[in-house]
């Protein structure tokens, strides 16, 4: 098991880099950035549990990530209660969510599906911007005193973020990793590939979509909660909005939906391409980072379908190379 | 004799005006081989897809071990012992093939461990287990069938309906797929066969069923329905008179 000990040794590599590399960077904007890439990696590889996996394109994403964000929030303004478990209760909330929209929508194949999301997402951003009780377009503000581990919001030192957002990202990558290795995720790859030869196999569609579906709202939903801690001021367009739920998608499409390691790096790429445009161009420069990810989309269609993640793929092994079972789609 | 494994009563499909299906009748016993042939039209998919639940039927009953399926989708129909194949090859292209097979064995064994020891002893049968690790994509057109097999056969079916699996083969292929369908009813599974490969289908087949527009006009040995007048009209046109006596 060469690969395997391989593949260990990068793991290991790669969360020993992530553990230390802030303390390097001491730089507040620096880290900051830090911080965006994990959050923006978390949203990709949930994304992609749905959109990469079981190939469910979905475009309105936003609609669970706010859900998590107003969740915890409300909770947390309303009745007290702490935003970790605020954080479970809108995962729960956006699970629910995810559900009732997804047994319509997924009667929908393809692009279809794609713009049923969209509206969905469009719709939920419309209900809390004219929700009264929820802040309305105004948002929500949480309060911003230090209150540690147990309250969630750190001023003193804003590096626990980081490690919350770290963490997030672990647990999000392992839940993916947990469901690529189970039925679920051969189940995924085969309504994605042929979804009625999956049929014809005893894979029920609608009951596999929504599994995927549910995870992937759960996990989006965590990272809103997230957010709201990390800013604390919400509205519906920072957590609502189809330009967001565009980003989580690209991030995995950019890196390579369909593998675990993908969206991190695509979230990495997207994340530095905001920054440097925003160091370089300044305000001045609104929409030159758009105009760079355009740019990268057609460049890695043209010569890397596949994703980013190609890059560091090694060719295609020929026929008969023992990857079977095993290391299903998963990659480096 | 034991109460047959599938009873069809009067199936009707239409399609708006068309009706592709017109009160089809037939049985089918424990580990017999059922050719189903006619003409380009003549309904034999369209019957294919009601049995495995991709269409609902308009009228008529499904009986299978006495409990009527008609109307049940894809997956319950699965679920209950019934596999298929497809006339235009389905294999999960981004997976290796036993990743294809694993997909079916899945149906009974969920845990992947299990499932890959299960779906390597399908490739075998289907003589695919060097391949295993291939991806399915890189399968030939033959290979690519006797993959759909072994998966279909992984879900360990009491009926298996094969669509075309020889169309496209070479004859030493035809030969390879004829051997392989004997082997599967070898282990007590029915099969339904649509096929327009005659030299495959003749030697294979128990009993051969004629849909001609969508009805049945012939079920008996293969002989039998190679002499009869209707099937010989329904191929060959009106004017053609079968020689002999």
């Amino acid at each position: 098991m060469r690969g395997g000990r391989a593949r260990a040794a990068a793991i290991c590599g790669a969360a020993a880099v992530a553990i230390l590399l802030p303390l390097a960077l001491r730089q507040p904007t620096a880290r900051n950035t830090l911080v965006l890439m994990l959050m923006l990696a978390q949203l990709g590889v949930a994304w992609n549990i749905l959109g990469g996996y079981a190939g469910q394109m979905s475009l309105g994403h936003a609609a669970f990530y706010g859900t998590g964000a107003y969740v915890s929030t409300a909770l947390l303004l309303r009745l007290g209660i702490s935003p970790w478990l605020g954080m479970a209760a809108g995962a729960a909330a956006a699970t629910a969510l995810a559900l009732v929209v997804g047994w319509p929508c997924f009667r929908l194949r393809g692009h279809y599906f794609a713009m049923a999301t969209i509206a969905v997402g469009e719709i939920v951003q419309a209900i809390a911007t004219n929700w009264d009780a929820i802040g309305g377009a105004v948002g929500l503000t949480l309060p911003v005193e230090e209150r540690g581990l147990a309250g969630f919001v750190f001023n003193v030192s804003r590096l626990p973020y980081y490690y919350i957002a770290l963490g997030l990202l672990a647990l999000t990558l392992l839940v993916n990793w947990a469901v690529v290795r189970s039925h679920l995720g051969y189940y995924f790859r085969a309504i994605k590939d042929e979804p009625d030869a999956a049929r014809a196999l005893g894979v029920s569609l609608t009951r596999y979509k929504l599994a995927a579906i549910a995870l992937s709202a759960a996990l989006t939903a965590a990272g809103g909660t997230l957010y709201a801690q990390k800013e604390l001021y919400i509205d519906p367009g920072s957590v609502l909005s189809t330009g967001l739920s565009i980003r989580i998608s690209l991030a995995a499409i950019l890196g390579g939906v369909g593998t675990i390691s993908g969206p991190v790096l695509g979230a990495v790429v997207l994340t530095g391409i905001d920054e440097a445009s925003r160091t370089v161009f300044g305000g001045t420069g609104r929409g030159t980072d758009l105009v760079v990810y355009g740019l990268l989309i057609v460049l890695i269609a043209l010569f890397r379908p596949e994703g980013l993640v190609g890059l560091f793929r090694a060719p295609r092994r020929g026929q008969g190379a023992g990857r079977a079972g095993g290391a299903p789609g998963g990659t480096p | 004799m034991t109460a047959p494994l599938l009873e069809v009563q009067g199936l009707t499909k239409r399609f708006g005006g068309l009706v592709a299906n017109d009160g089809v009748s037939f049985t089918l016993a424990a580990g017999e081989i059922l050719g189903l042939i006619g003409p380009n039209g003549a309904g034999k998919t369209t019957l294919f897809n009601s049995l495995a639940g991709f269409f609902p039927p308009t009228s008529g009953r499904i009986l299978l071990d006495g409990a009527d399926v008609a109307g049940l989708p894809p997956e319950r129909i699965a679920a209950r012992g019934v596999a298929r194949t497809f006339q235009i090859v389905r294999v999960f292209r981004s997976m290796t093939v036993v990743e294809n097979a694993m997909v079916g064995v899945m149906l009974h064994t969920k845990a992947p461990r299990a499932a890959e020891r299960l779906a390597r002893e399908a490739l075998a049968f289907a003589g695919l287990e060097r391949r295993a690790g291939a991806p399915a994509a890189q399968l030939t057109v033959a290979e690519q069938k006797r993959l759909e097999v072994a998966r279909a056969l992984a879900t360990r079916p009491r009926l298996l309906l094969l669509d075309e699996v020889m169309a496209g083969l070479t004859p030493a292929e035809v030969q390879d797929a004829v051997a392989l369908v004997r082997n599967i009813r070898g282990r007590g599974i029915a099969c339904i066969v649509v096929e327009h490969v005659m030299e495959g289908l003749m030697p294979l087949a128990d009993r051969i069923l004629v849909l001609d527009d969508g009805r049945k006009i012939a079920d008996g040995t293969p002989a039998a329905v190679a002499a009869d007048p209707a099937v010989i009209r329904a191929y060959l046109g009106e004017d053609h008179r079968a020689p002999g006596p």
